[in-house]
């Protein structure tokens, strides 16, 4: 039943990973129209590495995470966690898995359960490693000590912590089962810059000391690029560009990620922009229309954008992008 | 063209440790909020008086030679207004009251007023505490099921199985003739329960006919919501009376049936708590630490879903100890001789104007209960508010 997709290095590979949402209207709850949250995404991640997602909100980031997570069921698509395609087994079978990839989330409020002390939010992760009752005590003190927080926080409520103890704490809890992915979904953005950086250090360090490869979803470019070693650009449910983030900063080739260059301040003042920063509003999922997702926004667009459907390019070295414009050069 | 080696993240300064706020538990500061309502402090004290009262009510007029006799008659000491001495010359030694005098008067009997009290308080006690219990227990089962499961369809299969196994309980209910055929009710319910277990095994020529059983109706969610509707529709101390009058009187059956008629607020509040909780962040760590489903419910979602059902509990009690009241008042309560103050009141209403305490002590008694309790709980609810705590 199960299929593998071999690769050597790759922590997780996803690819083709769609998922529709139903749109019901009326007093029958008809399905009135389909929101295209997620829509063919492919990408892998190595042993190790950070994969940077990009893109504005509601571009389906969450959805994704969701997905790999098992959070949600697919539509279509196989998500391989070291060869193995998880994306249609059930929930018991995926049971052992869960351990491996873990989330952290952007709103460090709604994250920590408000009637648990920090300790007993970490406890439940030690708890489904197997982690004997008496030697959680010291696991928690050893966690949350990991994570930059003093002794004497695990009998503490969320609400005697800050925002950023607030997501150390949930790094800790992700850390609690000794996952090798971890998914951080947005996991700064509702920080304070200067918790911002200790934050991302903090990812950084634990990164290098345990080994663990991420997921970064981020609307940041910025962040991204400082953290990342590859970078996927994403779009009203597509991968736009998907390339080595040293590459995609100095070669951008799809017009949208031009823009969001654009949008990333420029420490030198002086210097010219490419491409004026985006105008208007993410269109809705709702039924995109034919052709590029980008046609509405984008500067460039041709007849071709309007009407036919694009598919990835290899622009060289695994560059990937999905415009018309770089196919034909 | 930005480069990334040129943002300066470097500078960025990693603080090792990071330092506490002081220390201010939930409990100290639910109790500071909390002693700033006056009236819900003086709703905390009389309950707990309530409680004693009635704990002790349980331990003084029971047994073989109670301290207080409340079945005692007396017919020469009939009607005494509260505080008169007993003519000790006409009583047996065992007849004279405890205290020396008849602290709350007697009733048309000659039985002390004051020590059917105290019986009776037990008795409000406990239909209050049993009766809620019961429609907490009920309301957080139905809320939760809603709440969590809600979105699954029940199938055509559940709903036969359901049917046939509630049609052989009332055949067996009505007696021998028909739990010949309650078997073989049974009997079928069972093969249907084959059929679903076959599930996985896929069997070739009854696909269709399975296919039909496995039809999708309504979620489970609708199910429970309609039927809470349905049961809101009744008035329900009318769908009470109903009841109890085709049930034996006993103090039981009136716990069990105002608990089973008053559940469906509940199941409504924790019902949208766990739709809200299930979407939060905290759950959804949960589920990806692979923590199973009834843990979460119960040691995730449940902690945070109690407390709106505790202040309306609270309240719950003094509406179930008023519904006993006005049972007993109407004669379908707890059956006499036992003192409940429904009954007292009831009893004493023929001699309003003769004995007028038969009638204030019991119904001020009530009034002050179920005031508690509302103050109470309107204490809870004022406080658990999060709103209030920003104000202070
Ligand atoms: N459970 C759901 N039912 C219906 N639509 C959904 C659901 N979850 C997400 N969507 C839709 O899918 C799209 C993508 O949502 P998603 O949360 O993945 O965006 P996002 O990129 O994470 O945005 P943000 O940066 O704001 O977090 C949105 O249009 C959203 O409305
Ligand atoms: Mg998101």
């Amino acid at each position: 039943m199960e299929q593998t997709i071999s690769s050597n290095n790759s922590v997780l590979k996803v690819n083709g990973l769609k998922k529709y949402f139903p749109v019901r209207r009326g007093f029958f709850q008809r399905i009135g129209g389909w929101i295209k949250a997620v829509d063919g995404v492919a990408f892998e991640i190595e042993q190790a590495k950070t994969l940077g997602l990009v893109g504005e909100s509601g571009c389906g980031k969450s959805t994704v995470a969701r997905l790999i997570l098992k959070l949600l069921e697919a539509d279509a698509g196989q998500i391989a966690y070291r060869g193995r395609d998880i994306s249609k087994s059930s929930e018991k079978d995926i049971k052992p898995l869960r351990k491996e990839m873990q989330i952290v989330f952007q709103d460090p409020y709604g994250s920590l359960n408000p009637r648990m002390t920090a300790g007993q939010s970490i406890e439940e992760g030690l708890r489904i490693s197997g982690v004997p009752g008496k030697k959680r005590k010291e696991r928690i003190d050893r966690l949350l000590n990991m994570v930059g927080m003093s002794y004497g926080s695990a009998d503490r409520y969320p609400h005697e912590f800050s925002g950023g103890q607030r997501q150390r704490i949930g790094i800790a809890r992700a850390l609690s089962v000794e996952p090798s992915l971890i998914i951080c979904d947005e996991p700064i953005s509702a920080l304070d810059v200067s918790i911002q950086a200790q934050i991302i250090n903090l990812l950084k360090d634990l990164q290098d000391e345990l080994g663990l490869s991420y997921l970064f979803i981020s609307h940041d470019l910025n962040v991204v690029g400082y953290l990342s070693d590859q970078v996927a650009v994403m779009y009203l449910g597509h991968i736009m560009e998907y390339s080595r983030t040293a590459e995609l900063f100095e070669n951008p080739l799809h017009p949208y990620t031009l823009a969001l260059l654009s949008s990333v301040p420029v420490p030198e003042p002086g210097q010219k922009l490419r491409m004026q920063s985006l105008k208007g509003d993410v269109p809705s999922a709702l039924d995109p229309p034919p052709g590029c997702k980008f046609q509405g926004r984008c500067t460039l667009v041709e007849e071709q954008c309007r009407n036919q459907e694009i598919d990835f390019y290899d622009a060289g070295e695994g560059h990937m992008v999905r415009c018309w414009k770089v196919v034909k050069k | 063209m930005t480069k990334v080696e040129k943002i300066e993240i470097n500078d960025y300064q990693t603080t090792n440790h990071e330092f506490l706020a002081p220390r201010r538990t939930r409990l100290k500061e639910f109790w500071h909020l909390f002693k700033q309502n006056r009236l819900a402090i003086a709703g905390l004290v009389i309950f707990v008086l309530f409680f004693i009262t009635a704990l002790a009510g349980l331990f003084l007029t029971s047994g073989h030679d109670p301290v207080f006799d409340p079945a005692l008659v007396r017919l020469q000491e009939k009607l005494r207004s509260p505080f008169s001495q007993p003519k000790i010359d006409t009583l047996m030694p065992h007849e004279i009251p405890t205290v020396g005098v008849y602290v709350m008067g007697t009733d048309d009997l000659g039985r002390d007023v004051f020590a059917r009290m105290l019986q009776g308080a037990w008795v409000s006690l406990t239909v209050g505490f049993v009766a809620v219990g019961i429609s907490v227990f009920v309301g957080i089962f139905m809320g939760g099921i809603a709440g969590y499961f809600g979105q699954n369809h029940i199938r055509l299969d559940h709903i036969l199985m359901v049917c046939l196994l509630f049609a052989a309980g009332i055949f067996i209910a009505m007696g021998e003739f028909f739990s010949g055929s309650a078997f073989l009710i049974v009997f079928l319910a069972s093969v249907l329960l084959l059929f679903r277990s076959m599930n996985k095994m896929e069997m070739r020529g009854m696909s269709k006919w399975y296919g039909i059983l496995k039809k999708d109706t309504i979620s489970i969610d609708t199910l429970i919501m309609r039927i809470v509707d349905i049961m809101l529709c009744f008035p329900s101390f009318f769908l009470i009376l109903t009841v109890v009058a085709l049930l034996p009187a006993s103090i039981y059956n009136i716990m069990i049936i105002i608990g089973l008629t008053s559940w469906m607020g509940t199941t409504r509040f924790v019902r949208a708590e766990f739709l809200s909780l299930r979407e939060q962040d905290f759950v959804t760590a949960a589920r990806a630490l692979g923590v199973g489903n009834f843990r979460i419910i119960f040691r995730h979602m449940m902690p945070n879903a109690i407390a709106p059902v505790l202040v309306s509990a609270t309240i719950g009690i003094a509406t179930a100890i008023l519904t006993e009241a006005g049972l007993s008042f109407l004669g379908f309560g707890v059956p006499p001789p036992h003192a409940t103050w429904g009954n007292i009141l009831s009893d004493g209403k023929r001699f309003i104007f003769d004995a007028p305490w038969l009638t204030f002590i019991p119904g001020i008694a009530i009034l002050i209960v179920v005031l508690c309790f509302n103050l109470f709980g309107e204490g809870l609810r004022d406080t658990l508010n999060p709103k209030l705590k920003e104000r202070h």
